[in-house]
């Protein structure tokens, strides 16, 4: 307190001594003052030498001044409230001044400061709520590895079996260990694809069988989005079990997974094909909770439908390739077993075949042979038309055994072609001669043309070709009951194959074959056109044979168009109409013998010519004969036919020439019994039926004595005089082949 | 005459000859085994049927003219001759010959000389026939032709 000072002393009084309380209390709060500002700084100073950051130190170091000299102030304060000297008075004052100083300085710094100090702290704010938000999505994150990574253990698990039931209860189980659900279902459509069965949960065990209609339009609106939708709890595919819970029931998502029709596979049209059916997967949380379906969690579920997806289609596949699989080993198993029981049954027919072909032949034979040999007995008018019947029958019934024999073995391909050198001419003529009888007893002409360029001998089954003109031409003969049958042969050119008739048969000709093209025009009874498919048809009868016309056994032009396939050629019939004629022609194909062949050929008798045919090659032969004349007829005609001929003119001189080198010795038994002895003589004079020659005796007695007795003394034929050139020269040729010969007297 | 009218000569005969039944089949059958290994095969064959005949219808006659007749002896010669004949194709002669012996196997004298007689006859008719036969060919092979055969 200011007073004015009196003049006498330096002492500073102070006015009122009598407010002493007042005085007092003053005294005390400024000493604490003082104590509070002297302690302010130091604590401050402690702690900022404490804390590692502070960037104001210099304005802490103003502050500490300015408090410091404030409560130096307050210090020096206590002074003042009693007497003082004067030092004190200017000390105080110089504080004062000093601190008024420090004070405005720090006041004006603050309002640099403060502001600073203030953004400072929402900076820290701004921070801490960054800070918060990132560890929240540090959160999600982990979360949705988490996830990612339950879906790959689950996706694992489904994919490790291709068992459908496997997949789905796996799936569910996952899932609900993942998702933490209450419930998980899955509704599959039925087989009629109109409702949805329920097909697995998750907590009941064996669900009993709820359908639900397919076209519900909640139903429709998850079949319609291939994500996962949430739907009603109290919809019929969420109400699985009876509410337990007091509260809410929990949030239920539904997703579709779509199936693999198999009935239409289509790869590439994967996943957007319109005819695809789907099941229906619902997921429930638990009851009661306050959870919520976060959106990680929908993917989880989305995804995982995809998953089972693929993993159902690949069982499927699976399943399909298994069932394929088995079927056609199943079915291999049969075909195996049925080739087998094939191929015993042919095996089985070709034996029996093979058994009644012997069988049935033997006492065929029997009866023809015997029959023949019956003919020639004396028989009467009557029995003699009886024997010929039972001839003729079994003639026909012997044919009719081998052209079933012989169907039977071309059917089934084990007939083959012998393929052998032979004369065409010889063919063709051979069968004239053998139809030539038939049909001059009908009175039918018949012509044989064969062209000029027919080449004379061919390649081929002499026999087979044979056999089929033979039966061609046998049904001209039978089927005409009057006018003409002609016969034509000719090299076919590659231009009479463009027949409109036969489109599909296209032959081509080469260096080593040829088409030989047979023409059998009758004028006979003809054929309807519409009978003509049904003629090569085994065992069909054409209906238009009157029935007191002959009989066909109905297999002829089977195995005939069966033999001119196997020489791969072409058979038909064509024919105007009834009592029209019928007109057969077929082509066969034949080998052309090449220039070696025709040597061997040589021995095929020649018809025409006077020259020498060296056919026996120098065959060695004797001649026994006491008259001259007959002797050298007889010895001309084996030199004619190239035999080395040694004549003797009785039987001494026989015996004498005689030897091992003689193939054949012709004695004449004309004489009496000298040639009968002589015959003996010389089976006695070579002891080994091979080193002897063969006996032939000549005789012109016709009787059946003269045979007997020939037979009796062991002679290896018998030849009636007079004798042809042809006649030895068969007769020859039967003897070396067969070594006996005994004319038929 | 030429070559020509020669051939046509030949082959008229030789119908001739086979239309009346001197000669049958046989005959040609003999003209086949004529070829250039024995060109007169025919010829020597019919030269050695003439010497034959002369020695059997010989030997007939002495046998027919013995007394007692030995039928068995008779019929021996004609069965020779039969055969001959039969060899060379002369048909008539044959058939005869075949007459004799059913008169030689009956003991038919009178049928056997009656036969020898025919015999005879038939035989020279064939001689002559053959012989001109036999120059008709001569001729035409001077002449250079080749002899036609008997179809």
């Amino acid at each position: 307190m200011w007073f004015k000072a009196p003049e006498s002393c330096n002492c500073i009084e102070p006015q009122w001594p009598a407010d002493e309380l007042l005085v007092k209390y003053q005294y005390i709060s400024d000493f604490f003052i003082a104590l509070a500002y002297f302690s302010i700084p130091l604590e401050l100073i402690y702690f900022v030498k404490k804390s590692a950051v502070f960037p104001y130190r210099w304005v802490l170091v103003q502050f500490g001044a300015f408090i410091v000299l404030c409560g130096a102030t307050h210090l020096i304060n206590l002074w003042t409230f009693t007497i003082h000297t004067r030092t004190v008075a200017i000390v105080m004052t110089a504080a004062k001044v000093l601190t008024a100083v420090v004070s405005c300085i720090t006041a004006l710094m603050l309002v640099h400061i403060i502001p600073d100090l203030l953004s400072v702290k929402t900076r820290e704010l701004f921070l801490k709520n960054k800070a918060a938000e990132l560890d929240r999505e540090m959160g999600l994150i982990r979360t949705q590895e988490e996830t990612g990574r339950h879906v790959r253990m689950l996706t694992h698990e489904i994919r490790s079996t291709l068992d459908r039931h496997t997949i789905l209860k796996t799936t569910l189980i996952e899932l609900g260990r993942t998702l933490a659900l209450e419930e998980c279902a899955l509704w599959m459509p039925t087989r009629t694809g109109l409702e949805l069965q329920l097909a697995y949960t998750l907590r009941q065990q064996n669900p009993v069988g709820y359908t639900v209609p397919i076209h519900l339009p909640v139903i429709n609106q998850v079949f319609s989005s291939n994500r996962a939708v949430k739907i009603s709890p109290n919809c019929p595919v969420a109400r699985l079990r009876p509410h337990t819970g007091k509260y809410m029931p929990g949030e239920v998502v539904a997703v579709r997974v779509p199936l693999l029709n198999l009935s239409n596979f289509q790869i590439y049209d994967w996943p957007e094909v319109s005819t695809r059916s789907y099941a229906l997967m619902v997921l429930m949380l638990p009851s009661d909770s306050a959870r919520q379906w976060h959106v990680h969690e929908l993917e989880l579920v989305e995804v995982v439908a995809d998953q089972v997806a693929v993993a159902l289609s690949h069982a499927a596949i699976l399943e399909e390739s298994m069932r394929a699989r088995n079927m056609l080993m199943e079915q291999n198993v049969a075909l195996d077993l049925a080739r087998r029981e094939a191929e015993t049954a042919i095996h089985a027919r070709n034996d029996f075949l093979a058994v009644m072909n012997h069988e049935m032949r033997t006492p065929m034979h029997a009866i023809i042979a015997l029959s023949s040999l019956l003919q020639e007995t004396e028989l009467t008018a009557e029995q003699r038309l009886m024997v010929e019947t039972i001839l003729k029958s079994s003639n026909l019934l012997a044919t009719l055994i081998n052209d079933v024999l012989d169907l039977s073995r071309l059917e089934d391909g084990s007939l083959q072609l012998e393929t052998t050198t032979f004369s065409l001419h010889s063919v063709f003529r051979e069968v004239l001669s053998l139809i030539k009888p038939v049909a001059s007893v009908k009175k039918l002409s018949l012509t044989l043309h064969l062209a000029s360029d027919l080449p004379a001998y061919a390649v081929g089954d002499d026999k087979r070709l044979m056999q089929t003109i033979l039966n061609v031409v046998g049904n001209a003969v039978k089927f005409s009951k009057e006018g003409s049958i002609s016969i034509s042969a000719i090299v076919a050119k590659p231009e009479s194959f463009k027949d409109a008739r036969i489109p599909e048969f296209h032959p081509v000709s080469s260096d080593n074959h040829f088409y030989l093209r047979v023409q059998v025009k009758d004028s006979g009874s003809g054929i309807h056109p519409q009978d003509i498919p049904k003629l090569f048809t085994k065992f069909a009868q054409s209906q238009a044979v009157t029935t007191k016309g002959p009989a066909g056994s109905g297999l002829g032009l089977a195995i005939c168009r069966r033999f001119v396939n196997l020489m791969e050629g072409h058979i038909w019939i064509e024919s105007e109409g009834i009592g029209k004629g019928c007109t057969v022609t077929f082509f066969v194909k034949l080998g052309i013998p090449d220039r070696s062949n025709e040597s061997k050929l040589a021995f095929a008798p020649k018809v025409m010519g006077n020259h020498v045919t060296t056919n026996f090659g120098g065959l060695k032969v004797l001649v026994m004969d006491d008259n001259g004349v007959n002797r050298s007829v007889t010895k001309g005609l084996l030199l004619h036919l190239g035999c080395d001929v040694t004549a003797a003119g009785s039987s001494e001189e026989c015996l004498r020439i005689i030897s091992p080198e003689h193939r054949v010795v012709f004695m004449d038994v004309c004489t009496g019994l000298d040639g009968y002895e002589l015959a003996i003589r010389i089976q006695e004079k070579f002891k080994k039926r091979q080193d002897r020659p063969l006996i032939v005796a000549l005789t012109g007695n016709t009787n059946k004595v003269t045979k007997e007795n020939c037979m009796r003394v062991g002679m290896d034929g018998l030849i009636l005089k007079p004798v042809s050139v042809d006649k030895m020269r068969g007769v020859l040729s039967e003897l070396l082949e067969h070594r006996v010969l005994f004319e038929a007297i | 005459m030429d070559v020509l009218q020669l051939q046509r000569k030949l082959r008229e005969h030789q119908a001739a000859m086979i239309r009346e039944g001197f000669l049958d089949d046989q005959f040609s059958q003999l003209q086949k085994l004529q070829d250039e290994s024995s060109p007169d095969f025919v010829i020597e064959v019919v030269k050695m049927f003439f010497d034959d005949s002369e020695n059997l219808l010989n030997n007939m006659t002495r046998a027919l003219g013995q007394v007692p007749v030995d039928f068995k002896q008779v019929d021996a010669h004609v069965h020779q001759y039969k055969g001959s004949s039969a060899s060379v194709g002369a048909a008539r002669v044959k058939n005869v010959c075949a007459t004799f012996r059913n008169f030689c196997e009956a003991q038919n004298l009178e049928g056997c000389v009656r036969c020898l007689q025919q015999l005879q006859h038939e035989y020279s008719l064939l001689k002559n026939n053959l012989q001109y036969l036999f120059r008709l060919q001569e001729e035409i092979q001077a002449a250079g032709g080749s002899i036609p055969t008997i179809e």
